[in-house]
């Protein structure tokens, strides 16, 4: 039989272990995946011992803690502190989500910090979502109508708005696509969850002019019926969104509809 | 110093910046065909404009009469006269273009029965010169910012921009008194790049992060402000720091002017509604300085809820559920991650939390950069726009939701403006090297800095001293104080220190290239603030209540050379661009 093993510099070695130095009694230990793509090293595991006592209740806020005050080279993406940007999302206690609206009492026992899965990796906890970014830009992420009306609005009514929530809202956090097997193995080739969310988002949207060119668009084995309804995305979503829904809906309506 | 291999590139122009201005004006300059190339820290649509909440302004009068000189009214009182008339005109008349523009691009705005976009009631906006309120802030739900954002990188895709995301830029690069161009180090791969460029525009956003408690993103550190600084050009009205009435309390978060636009309400410690005492005609809805004025004089009398008695209440348990589940979603959300509060039964504990700088780079309404050289003047190659700069809309007080409708008013104008002066593929000048190796002179000593001083702790000292010295209200001798503090934590740049030494993706070093570029705005802000006695707008003088429009109706400038400042001053413009509107002549401002 073949033997397959990993290249060396793939394995996580345990890294540092950074005490406690405040002498707090509320101590918790966090994890951390460290990966410095200019040294040689492989990636490792540095352990911190960070004062819950002063801390507030946020992943995000023990991550910015560990930076400022223990070690300044931890590096992550964060913006806004809120759930609205999505720069923060990462793996925590083995689930994806926002560190700025995770709340640390939520992981029981050791907190562990990865970067989003099966990204490749820029630094530490910096995943790369170029593929992602892309994939978005191919769905054409904007209004095709040919209204040249200056002076007026497209009117959309109260009811045709109201199939836009749930949709609009998506961050681009990539939590959903990042927890999605099919994902993960045909991430080159399917477009994943969040971003069929963005595709739905326009087919649906009334002042849209393009929604048959859309869904046939996306009407392809791989881009969409990779999609095997595993519903990660919509248990991953930090904004309470149902990707797998909108997936789902666009199925319907290709099977219903004369494309 | 090690060599850094240069990368060059040449555009006809470079916009800094891809948040809802620097995106807007990016797509006005492929439209016209130049060569454009799009900077940014965080890929776009991490950018601050995604947390605006409430709405854009723009007399559309689809919720009963408007008129845009109503709102050119409404902004010039609500800046406390210290906005620029003519760039005011501009900016309202140009409004409803610019949202049935952003309509047609796709913003997802809520509607009304009739299938139009929604409006809002908002701060300080009224009918008819001040005579009731209007209903002119055009929203979705409360996520506009959110909804903008994503729709003009859309628009930025369409249109094929070239984006560089996640280049953090260092300095420009200037000759002979214009801009040439800039340096930015690229995170993703550690290279350092040089943009030649017929034109760049600034659009950095603002620089909230000086302060302790503030709504604003932890990127929001005024990187293009502190690059004109350092490049000789002065930055305009930075003692004006807008305080929004309602961030939550401990947290910071934003909690939209929208929710007091739909019904809500603030209560003190003895369950009164206390605006009806401070602002009997607009009570809650009177302007961001007012209302956070007023609850501080609450607080501090001693009439604050909570076991400090340290912050008030947002009530908004009264209102229909319908309103709060379909046009204050996000904010539901937010009370529920930050404050613990169901907003169906409970009120929101808020506090006034710094929010927006009306201050920044001094532009004309066509968003070129102004400087004085005995008068005033343009500084050619450069433009700024959106909370950046300082056109001067919004004075000394910014109104809630004119400042969506800067960004696209403005980013919009900048493109016009950049097709009429840049030729397309016009030959680039030749630049002096000395201008690239003080940049990375700068950019190197700080990334081999050994000191003992962390970036984190002078971070810290200088957002506690700004929190306590250049907050609501300032005295003489809070602000003598905070001159003093702020110079001291600039002197510990001396000894700072960055333990990575890396040059893909440290964070630490971005983080001290950003406190580099804080500490500068904080020298400008507390220096502008203490030279000028008078109250106007947001700077609010214990020792000098009344406004002084024979001292003080100007403009402050800034320099800022290091620690040492210069402080002058500039006349307000006081004329209209067209004779379409009147001057407003200053006024007592109540509300």
């Amino acid at each position: 039989m073949v033997q397959l093993s990993l290249p060396k510099n793939s394995e996580i070695k345990k890294g540092k272990y950074f005490k406690d130095k405040t002498g707090s009694k509320n101590l918790r230990k966090v994890n951390i995946y460290r990966w410095d793509p200019s040294t040689d090293e492989g990636p490792r595991i540095d352990t911190y011992e960070v004062d819950m006592d002063n801390c507030p209740s946020k992943v995000l806020d023990i991550l910015n803690k560990i930076k400022n005050e223990i070690d300044s080279t931890i590096t992550y993406r964060r913006s806004c502190a809120h759930g609205v940007c999505g720069s923060c999302a990462m793996n925590m206690g083995g689930k994806n989500g926002l560190a700025c609206t995770t709340p640390h009492a939520e992981i029981e026992g050791d907190i562990d910090i990865y970067p989003l899965p099966h990204l490749k990796v820029k630094k530490d906890l910096i995943g790369d979502l170029d593929g992602l970014y892309k994939q978005y830009q191919s769905i054409e992420p904007w209004l095709k109508n040919n209204s040249t009306k200056e002076t007026t609005e497209i009117y959309q009514s109260k009811e045709d708005r109201a199939k836009l929530d749930g949709a609009y809202e998506c961050i681009m956090c990539a939590c959903c696509s990042t927890s999605c097997p099919s994902y993960w193995w045909n991430g080159d080739k399917y477009l994943g969850p969040a971003v069929l969310l963005q595709a739905y988002r326009w087919i649906i949207d009334s002042r849209d002019e393009e929604r048959k060119a859309r869904l046939k668009k996306v009407a392809d084995e791989l881009k969409l019926y990779r999609c095997h309804t595993i519903l990660n995305c919509t248990n991953a979503c930090p904004k309470g969104l149902n990707p797998a829904k909108a997936i789902a809906e666009i199925k319907k309506m290709l099977a219903t509809a004369n494309v | 110093m090690k060599a850094y291999n240069i990368i060059d590139h040449e555009y006809d122009v470079v916009v800094l910046g891809a948040g809802g201005s620097g995106l807007r004006a990016a797509v006005g300059l492929s439209e016209a065909g130049l060569k454009t190339a799009c900077i940014s820290k965080v890929f776009p649509t991490r950018s601050h404009t995604s947390a605006a909440q409430g709405g854009i302004s723009a007399a559309l009068g689809n919720m009963g009469e408007d008129d845009w000189r109503w709102h050119m009214y409404d902004t010039v009182k609500g800046a406390d006269w210290l906005g620029d008339q003519d760039s005011i005109e501009y900016l309202c008349k140009e409004a409803p273009k610019a949202v049935l523009e952003l309509e047609k691009y796709g913003v997802p705005f809520s509607r009304t029965e009739e299938g139009k976009i929604y409006q809002r009631p908002f701060g300080g906006m009224t009918k008819n010169y001040g005579n009731g309120i209007v209903q002119r802030t055009c929203a979705a739900a409360d996520r506009t910012g959110h909804a903008i954002l994503h729709t003009l990188y859309g628009q930025a895709l369409k249109h094929n921009t070239e984006f560089f995301i996640e280049y953090f830029a260092l300095d420009l690069l200037m000759k002979d008194g214009e801009c040439k161009g800039l340096i930015a180090w690229n995170l993703n791969d550690g290279t350092i790049h040089r943009f030649r460029a017929h034109t760049v525009i600034i659009a950095t956003g603002g620089y909230g992060k000086v302060y302790y408690s503030a709504t604003s993103a932890h990127t929001c550190t005024g990187d293009g402000n502190a690059m004109v600084l350092r490049a000789g050009l002065p930055l305009q009205d930075m003692e004006f720091v807008q305080f929004h009435p309602t961030g939550i309390y401990g947290h910071g978060t934003l909690i939209s002017e929208g929710v007091r636009g739909e019904g809500g309400y603030l209560v003190n410690s003895k369950g009164e509604r206390f605006m009806e005492r401070y602002a009997p005609n607009a009570k809650d809805l009177a302007s961001r300085d007012v209302v956070s004025r007023s609850m501080s004089i609450e607080i501090n009398e001693g009439r604050g809820v909570g076991k400090d008695q340290d912050h008030v209440h947002l009530h908004l348990s009264h209102l229909d559920k319908s309103v709060i589940e379909n046009r204050l979603p996000g904010i539901t959300e937010a009370a529920r991650l930050f404050a613990n509060v169901d907003v169906t039964k409970d009120p929101i504990p808020v506090v006034p939390t710094v929010h927006y700088n009306m201050g920044g780079i001094p532009t004309n309404y066509k968003a070129e950069v102004l400087t004085m050289n005995g008068s005033e003047k343009t500084v050619p190659g450069l433009m700024a726009i959106g909370e950046a700069a300082c056109v001067s809309v919004h004075g000394a007080n910014r109104l809630g939701s004119n400042s969506l409708i800067d960004l696209v008013v403005f980013g919009r104008a900048a493109a016009k403006r950049a097709a009429e002066l840049v030729k397309p593929g016009t030959p680039h000048e030749e630049i002096p090297e000395t201008e690239t190796q003080k940049c990375l002179n700068r950019f190197d000593k700080l990334r081999n800095a050994q000191g003992d001083n962390s970036t984190a702790e002078l971070r810290l000292s200088m957002q506690k001293t700004m929190q306590s010295k250049c907050a609501v209200f300032r005295t003489e001798k809070n602000l003598k104080q905070g001159v003093d503090e702020i110079g001291k934590t600039y002197d510990g740049m001396d000894s700072i220190s960055v333990k990575d030494k890396s040059l893909v993706f440290n964070t630490d070093l971005v983080e001290t290239l950003e406190f580099d570029n804080l500490i500068r705005q904080a020298v400008a802000t507390v220096d502008s603030a203490y030279h000028r006695k008078e109250s106007r707008g947001a700077h609010a003088r214990e020792d000098y209540p009344k406004r002084d429009d024979e001292k003080f109706m100007q403009h402050t400038l800034a320099w800022c050379d290091g620690k040492k400042t210069k402080i002058s001053y500039r006349p307000v413009h006081q004329s209209t661009l067209t004779n379409e509107v009147q001057y407003f002549p200053p006024q007592e401002r109540v509300y």
